[in-house]
């Protein structure tokens, strides 16, 4: 396993967010992390990542992680795509990938094959962008780098249908190569992409399996997610 | 109209000196979210260290002498108190008004609290004809050295790659550590080029008012808040415009005005940004 989470615990402002939350991410293909708004999803990749206090244990390639500081977990090779792109709105397109480069030889190669717009609109700031466009842009980042794992946080959020669709596709050429633990609310997304799946609940793991699985059967799914069956 | 130049001239000066200090103080707290009320004590760090100096070693030496003394204090006080306290802001706010304060009385328990006479070159305290104006040499000099400093910061700030990450660390700083920068040392680098910049305020205010007194960081620093807040937090563009508002305003309502109306008209002029343009004049950080 790439990423191994046990008893993870999160207390924020009086909350108990997470509450000893379990699950392993495989070190191939894409695992979604599912559930309902607010059930500590976002929380969880920010525990990981240690941008929050947590308690539990989180061992990533093997190694223990949990208190160590961002930037170094990141340096070891964690990705990290947040929710809603957090694109540096003041820097052009050029400086928001510079600044992410942290390799000897950044990977531009892949993100202009992958997003040849991004080259034309490198002198743009990010600011500007569309939504889509600052989605480019924000997994261009890390794409730059060579990671272990990436955490990407709901890519598709307030996307028109068609790019959802370009970053669906996107996504599942990066996860030929590195694996992805993938927070999403676009069931048919998760259909697509994922081979494993994790529920959380109420700050816990309610369901772990197969995406297909879950997805398939419309009570579970209605009753973990609180969605009908997926498109 | 020689009374008029006079005056533009000598506001900008006190400019240069609020943009000295407020440049400093805007990036420390855009990035680091510091509220860095121990800022004047830099300046004081600054001016007393080139007072002390001047005799002993010549100005030239002792100027480079206070504005180095200016950013290891800048440098020390990051490292040793603020660091510890991150995301704690009470307890910032504490540590700073507390240092500001002890800073005042140690200088006042080592040299008196009389204002000191300060050392300055001749050619600065001799006067130029502008027009019909007699203007004393020295606000030149400042004028001069705030322009050079602002040319030297937006170089800095667009040209390599700690200056990318201070603007980006303005805005998103978690993003900044997500990318995988330690964004802590750019603390440090923005608490020394702030204390820096507040040691050469703290020279050239010395030059300014040619006298030195343990008060004067704490004075200007009050102006200097009211620069950042409305030049927008984080901007040095905007503090740099700021400056020159605030001091022209100063300068005029004070000579026009009733005593002591330059600094209501400041204060007023804060109110109405702050009701009609919150977040300053830059609007956003983007524009640092």
């Amino acid at each position: 396993m790439i990423l191994r989470v046990k008893d993870l615990s999160v207390r924020l402002g009086g909350s108990h967010i997470l509450q000893g939350v379990t699950f392993d991410v495989p070190p191939s293909g894409v695992t979604a992390l599912l559930g309902r708004n607010g059930v500590g999803k976002t929380t969880t990749l920010r525990a990981v990542l240690g941008e929050v206090p947590a308690v539990g244990t989180v061992e990533f390639g093997g190694e223990p992680v949990l208190g160590r500081p961002t930037h170094r977990l990141v340096r070891s090779g964690l990705g990290y795509v947040p929710e809603d792109r957090c694109v540096f709105a003041g820097l052009t397109v050029a400086e928001n990938l510079r600044l992410a480069v942290r390799d000897p030889d950044p990977d531009y190669e892949t993100v202009h094959d992958l997003f040849p717009e991004l080259r034309a609109r490198a002198g743009q700031r990010a600011g500007t962008l569309s939504g889509g466009q600052q989605q480019m842009v924000a997994l261009a980042r890390v794409l730059l780098n060579r990671n272990r794992l990436l955490l990407v946080d709901e890519p598709t959020k307030g996307l028109a249908p068609a790019v959802v669709s370009a970053v669906a596709s996107v996504l599942a050429r990066v996860a030929e190569k590195v694996p992805i633990l993938l927070v999403e609310q676009n069931l048919a997304v998760v259909r697509r992409l994922a081979l494993g799946a994790v529920v959380l609940s109420a700050g816990r793991v309610a369901w772990t399996g197969a995406a297909g699985e879950l997805l398939g059967d419309a009570g579970r799914t209605r009753t973990l997610l609180g969605v009908g069956r997926a498109a | 109209m020689s009374t008029v130049i006079l005056l533009f001239l000598t506001g900008l000066g006190l400019a240069a000196l609020y943009f000295l200090i407020a440049s400093g103080l805007s990036l420390v707290f855009g990035l680091a979210g510091v509220l860095n009320f121990a800022h004047g004590l830099f300046l004081s760090v600054g001016a007393y260290a080139t007072w002390w100096a001047a005799p002993r070693w010549g100005l030239a030496l002792a100027v480079v002498f206070g504005i180095a003394a200016g950013a290891a204090t800048g440098a020390l006080v990051e490292v040793v108190l603020i660091r510890p306290l991150y995301r704690r802001h009470t307890e910032q706010v504490l540590v700073t008004v507390g240092l500001s304060l002890a800073g005042v009385a140690l200088l006042q328990s080592v040299w008196g609290a009389d204002p000191r006479t300060y050392p300055r070159p001749s050619w600065a305290s001799s006067v130029t004809s502008i027009g019909s104006a007699q203007v004393p040499v020295d606000r030149f000099l400042l004028i001069g050295t705030a322009v050079a400093v602002l040319l030297a910061l937006l170089a800095f700030l667009h040209k390599t790659r700690y200056g990318l990450i201070i603007r980006a660390g303005v805005e998103n700083r978690d993003m900044v550590s997500a990318l995988g920068i330690d964004v802590r040392r750019a603390f440090t680098l923005v608490f020394t080029i702030g204390g820096a910049l507040a040691g050469t305020a703290g020279v050239l205010g010395g030059f300014y008012f040619g006298s030195v007194s343990p008060g004067q960081g704490a004075s200007l620093l009050i102006f200097a808040f009211i620069v950042v807040v409305i030049g927008g937090l984080g901007s040095v563009t905007g503090s740099a415009v700021a400056a020159v508002v605030v001091g022209l305003l100063q300068q005029f309502v004070n000579y026009y005005g009733a005593a002591g109306a330059g600094d209501v008209s400041v204060v007023v002029l804060l109110a109405l940004v702050l009701l009609l343009r919150p977040s300053g004049l830059a609007r956003t950080a983007a524009t640092v």
